[in-house]
């Protein structure tokens, strides 16, 4: 296991952009721009923003599944230059193979990483599996779990490679309002147990508070960053943190920011009949 | 909150609540039994007719008739094994050719781009051409015996085999391979772990049309040129007016085809078994 050291930077981003080429259209949309930011070792981030504002785009790059077009990325150093062992996504939507058990498609991530030894492989699996909180569905295909279970086995997949960041991509956008709920208050208990780096992309404020240690506010036309918040709540955290004054305090700051680029980007009626004009 | 169970309801709820619904034999097996019974009813209706003399032998003929002549072709006179056995061959060759050849290509003409975009324009209009125009060519080339008829039947069955097969690793999820890649998955890693798993429905559907128009194919090529296999047989028949030793053929050619239909099923369900039941 990766030891944490929470001086080091584990993820940085230098003026990242990225273009889209639409079709019909003389120019490129700029998707993102100058997206600058640094993600300590053990740090737990999330970013949030309307949609539209790039903040998927930004995770693809992160994960080397899309190219950036300015910029840098590196992962402790390296920069990041297509997939690479040192990172693992979690999916919105879980992308298991349909025809692998459970098991088996915990163990495929460490599958094509290749660095691991057959007999690891298995242990590892198992060690996961009990860790998202599935002992005993091992043998279940897919098909046979719910939304929210097959959320956990996309988690255990990830987390099996051993990545030095975990890139969570809205993983529990497709559940239902209560799933998600415990899904959060699952995933600090396994974020602490497995102590990995995580980015985290969402659109649900409330969610991304509750969960980082930092959030990222990402503005609209273009994408960029545009408000950067340490959350400053005690861990461990419960639900009921949620209702906490300080708590709506905070989400409803993120939120007026966030209503503020919806409307700029005509996401939105403008609140405010004046600022159309 | 302690559990209640079902039986401390009895008090509130309908007696029969609390039994499990079951289902009857017939609520089972509905679509089987009303099957049967209307096959039954048909031969029924067909033999009386044919009993009280009101179908002209020599047109049309009657399931005893037809069972009799059955009989005699396979068992006592056997005159039908030899027909059978050549019919057999022709197709096991053909068809096992055609689908040794379509399964390994359709994969490689699905994933890669440039081989499709060569070949396309002769396999799309192959495909939409009946391939029994070519029988005539492919009795000058290859004379009236097997060799002739397996080329048929290799052609019959090969181009619906290899555009499943190319459909199937085309519409491979997007989403799995960018998982997959995500995972830093080799091209062989992809084509091993995702494209195979999710073709073989498609190679399935592929062979069991295979299996349609290679039958289709075997017996016209017998039909159209040679002196053996059930195709030459059924064209005797004709024109012969033996009715019966038609339908006999018809038979036999309809169990081969049903046969290999069901062994496809088994496959297919052997390689589904992770799907949810479907209803």
């Amino acid at each position: 296991m990766l030891q944490v050291n929470p001086n080091a930077t584990r993820l940085t981003a230098r003026n990242v952009s990225k273009l889209f080429w639409v079709e019909g259209e003389t120019d490129p949309t700029i998707a993102l721009h100058d997206v600058s930011l640094d993600i300590k070792d053990g740090e737990f981030v999330c970013v949030v923003g309307p949609s539209g504002c790039g903040k998927t785009t930004f995770l693809n790059l992160v994960a080397g599944l899309l190219p950036y077009d300015g910029g840098e990325i590196s992962i402790s150093g390296n920069r990041v230059d297509g997939p690479g062992r040192d990172r693992a996504v979690v999916f919105q939507q879980s992308r298991l193979l349909p025809w692998r058990t459970t098991f088996d498609n915990v163990k495929y991530g460490m599958e094509l990483h290749r660095r691991f030894a057959k007999s690891e492989i298995g242990d590892r699996a198992q060690h996961f599996i009990d860790m998202v909180g599935l002992r005993g569905f091992e043998r279940r295909h897919p098909a046979q779990l719910s939304g929210g279970m097959q959320q956990r086995v996309n988690l255990a997949r990830a987390l099996a490679t051993d990545p030095e960041i975990l890139l969570m991509d809205e993983p529990f956008a497709a559940l239902d309002a209560q799933t998600r709920e415990f899904m959060q208050a699952e995933l600090l208990r396994i974020w602490t147990e497995a102590n990995k780096t995580v980015m985290f992309i969402t659109h649900q404020i409330d969610e991304a508070v509750y969960l980082a240690d930092r959030v990222f506010v990402f503005g609209t036309r273009p994408g960029r960053m545009r408000a950067e918040f340490d959350i400053p709540f005690e861990r461990p955290r419960k639900l009921s943190l949620k209702r906490n004054p300080e708590f709506l305090a905070l989400t409803d700051q993120i939120w007026t920011l966030i209503e503020e680029e919806a409307s700029r980007a005509g996401l939105m009626q403008a609140a405010n009949p004046a600022e159309s004009r | 909150m302690t559990a209640i169970h079902p039986s401390d309801l009895a008090s509130g709820v309908k007696r029969e609540a609390l039994i499990r619904p079951t289902k009857s034999f017939y609520q089972r097996n509905d679509t089987l039994i009303i099957g049967i019974i209307s096959v039954v009813v048909v031969l029924i209706v067909w033999e009386i007719a044919w009993l009280a003399g009101r179908i002209d032998p020599l047109f049309f003929s009657g399931p005893s008739a037809i069972i009799e002549r059955l009989w005699s072709g396979l068992v006592t006179r056997g005159d039908m094994i030899p027909h059978i056995i050549f019919s057999a061959q022709n197709f096991a060759a053909g068809f096992s050719l055609a689908a040794i050849i379509a399964i390994p290509l359709g994969i490689a003409l699905g994933w890669y781009r440039m081989p499709r975009m060569i070949l396309d324009p002769f396999i799309t209009s192959l495909y939409s051409t009946p391939r029994i125009v070519f029988v005539p060519l492919f009795v000058m080339w290859f004379g009236l015996g097997f060799a002739s008829k397996m080329v048929i039947v290799f052609m019959s069955a090969f181009f619906p085999i290899l555009l499943n097969v190319m459909a199937g690793v085309r519409t491979t999820d997007d989403q799995l391979l960018g998982a997959a890649r995500s995972f830093c998955a080799t091209q062989g890693d992809l084509f091993r772990t995702i494209v195979l798993p999710s073709t073989v429905p498609f190679i399935i559907v592929g062979l069991r049309q295979g299996v349609a128009h290679g039958l289709i194919g075997v017996v016209v090529g017998e039909f159209f040129a040679g002196s053996k296999g059930v195709g030459y047989l059924v064209g005797e028949a004709g024109t012969t007016f033996k009715t019966d030793l038609l339908f006999a053929c018809v038979i036999v050619i309809a169990t081969a085809g049903l046969t290999m239909a069901a062994i496809l099923k088994k496959v297919e369900d052997h390689f589904q078994s992770w799907r949810p039941p479907q209803n």
